[in-house]
């Protein structure tokens, strides 16, 4: 199947939820709603005549100052039996951050949500064993951010373990050979 | 004296890694066990994050290439081609032919050479130690086929958005046909160290079992994937590069264990050879750089269109008032977005790009095989012995530079 039919199939199944259609290079991303995420990617996966059975990817994206909900939870799926593709992409707004975890129908989300919790704070609702995967557990802020810079001197308020790192080096400066 | 059933038992806790020698980089495991059995495992990674995706928004597409061989380190010519592929279809370049077959030549080069760290490491994990050191022997002379060719030996950045930086030489091309001479009966005396070896067999078949359908959904890929029977290869589903000029199959297992996994990675390395062979023989003339290929200084902001030249109005008339300008756009730039999926040694290397129309993506994202499969391995552990940790790790091929990122 096409994946122009297949985002027509969508619309057509679910019409409240689909917000937006877009193709670029042959790829067809289907924006929806967030609420009945659960139900739509059931019906990817179980339907017959779809049948996407590979989470190619899932991650997420932060449209900062940019469009007016921020962020969204981008899902790559791909069917190996029919060799098609789409891409669906979750709105979620920045002041109600979660959305429901995939994790009961593709058991390989797991690390991808976790790794989207780590890096956007965008939580999982579900998610059996939502904690950071990436970064050290007691670290604040979420890198991947738009508003979290690249590179920053916060002195007083630097992670804790980057401290201790400067404290171990500055002491064994001593012992450096010249 | 004490009577058996008088004895406490309780479950342990161990911790294996970050350094530990078996555990392909720093990946550390904690191990909950009962007696010799595996009751739990959880793998906690990130010892090797360096932010490369982050680093990639702040680059443009041509500086970001060096990026991607820092990921997978022991194959970092295919990190490289997935990586061009992906932009080249974002920014619709089209790649000459000889660009292409040189490609191919190297993305399965380097399929080689990772196989043979694989078997190298795999194998020494488990207790062969002769087969490192024959698999090392013969990985040196793909090093010097790269060293041949662009300089470097381990991180290549070696191809280039529209094409590869340099054409090969003569010389290249006879040591590499030299190379798919010798190579397989270099992979004859690896199977007769180990192929019907009892020790072997006793460590690999029937460990770490993982259903077809249970691969599909944890999202395995590559010849983890298809040594459980499923014959699903990038190259073969979306053809990149030359892959749909050349004739090659698709090996697959059948009983989705440990040893299944091996003979996967062995036939791929006989299918590679032949993939090499076909492409020195097809090979044309030509460029191998696209002309159109971006060059490092890729534009920061998207071109601005020339204003439209004024209307032209018959000599003597007053010339009528210009219009007032059109208040300015308040939409935001416009996103488009792109998934490119190509078939590295590991399995899928997928890059998500988000770009917004300047020469710095607004989004890169590195769907790494090495990280899913990372995330299978309390799936294969837990039930198992403890012994078998080892083999699982080394059957699922992963290294933790391109699992943190």
């Amino acid at each position: 199947m096409t994946p122009q039919e297949i985002a027509q199939l969508i619309n057509e199944k679910f019409p409240s939820e689909v917000i937006d259609i877009k193709e670029f290079r042959d790829q067809v991303s289907v924006t929806v709603k967030k609420e009945k995420i659960i139900e739509l990617i059931k019906y990817l996966h179980d339907t017959p005549e779809l049948y996407f059975d590979h989470l190619a990817d899932l991650c997420g994206a932060d449209y900062h100052g940019k469009k007016d909900i921020r962020f969204e939870v981008v899902y790559n799926l791909f069917s190996i039996k029919h060799g098609h593709m789409i891409r669906i992409k979750a709105q979620v707004s920045e002041d109600d951050c979660k959305i429901d975890s995939v994790v009961s129908i593709w058991a390989g989300a797991n690390w991808h949500e976790r790794e989207c919790y780590d890096m956007y704070g965008i939580s999982f609702t579900g998610h059996p064993d939502l904690r950071r995967i990436l970064m050290p557990e007691d670290w604040e802020g979420y890198p991947l951010r738009k508003d979290y810079p690249l590179k920053s001197d916060l002195g007083e308020k630097e992670w804790k373990g980057y401290k201790q790192v400067v404290e171990v080096s500055e002491k064994n400066k001593a012992y450096e050979v010249r | 004296m004490a009577v058996i059933k008088d004895l406490k038992t309780k479950e342990i806790t161990i911790n294996m890694g970050p350094q530990h020698p078996a555990t392909h980089g720093v990946l550390r495991l904690m191990l909950e066990l009962d007696g010799e059995t595996v009751v739990k495992c959880t793998p906690y990674i990130g010892y090797l994050h360096r932010g490369t995706e982050k680093l990639g928004e702040n680059k443009t597409y041509a500086t970001a290439l060096p990026l991607t061989d820092r990921l997978d380190y022991v194959s970092s010519m295919s990190n490289n081609i997935g990586f061009c592929v992906a932009v080249e279809k974002l920014l619709s370049i089209k790649v000459p032919e000889r660009a292409q077959y040189i490609r191919t030549i190297m993305a399965e080069l380097t399929r080689i050479a990772n196989h043979i760290v694989w078997i190298a490491t795999h194998a020494l994990d488990i207790g062969a130690m002769t087969v490192f050191l024959y698999s090392m022997r013969d990985r040196e002379w793909i090093l010097d086929l790269y060293e041949m060719t662009c300089g470097a030996r381990l991180t290549v950045s070696y191809p280039r958005i529209g094409g590869v930086r340099c054409d090969v030489t003569r010389e290249f091309m006879e040591s590499c046909y030299q190379f798919t001479e010798e190579f397989p009966e270099k992979i004859l005396q690896y199977e007769t160290l180990i192929d019907k070896n009892r020790i072997w067999l006793q460590r690999t078949v029937g460990i770490g079992i993982i259903s077809p359908e249970d691969a599909i959904n944890w999202g395995l890929t590559g010849p983890t994937l298809r040594g459980s029977g499923v014959p699903y290869d990038v190259r073969k589903f979306a053809p990149y590069d030359a892959y749909d000029k050349v004739d090659f199959e698709v090996p697959i297992g059948k009983n989705c264990d440990v040893y299944d996994r091996y003979r996967c990675r062995m036939d791929e390395f006989r299918q590679s050879v032949k993939i090499i062979r076909q492409c020195l023989e097809k090979m044309p003339e030509g460029l191998v750089l696209a002309p159109e290929a971006p060059g490092y200084d890729m534009p920061a902001v998207p071109p601005k269109k020339p204003a439209a030249p004024p209307p032209k109005t018959a000599e003597g008339e007053a010339p009528p008032p210009p219009p007032p300008p059109p208040p300015p756009e308040e939409t935001g730039p416009v996103f488009n977005e792109l998934y490119v999926a190509t078939e590295v040694p590991k399995g899928e290397l997928g890059f998500y790009f988000i770009s917004d129309g300047t020469g710095k993506p607004y989004r890169m994202r590195l769907r790494a095989p090495s990280f899913v499969h990372a995330g299978v391995l309390p799936k294969l552990c837990e039930g198992s012995l403890v012994a078998d940790v080892i083999a699982n790790i080394g059957t699922i091929d992963i290294v933790l530079g391109e699992c943190d990122r």
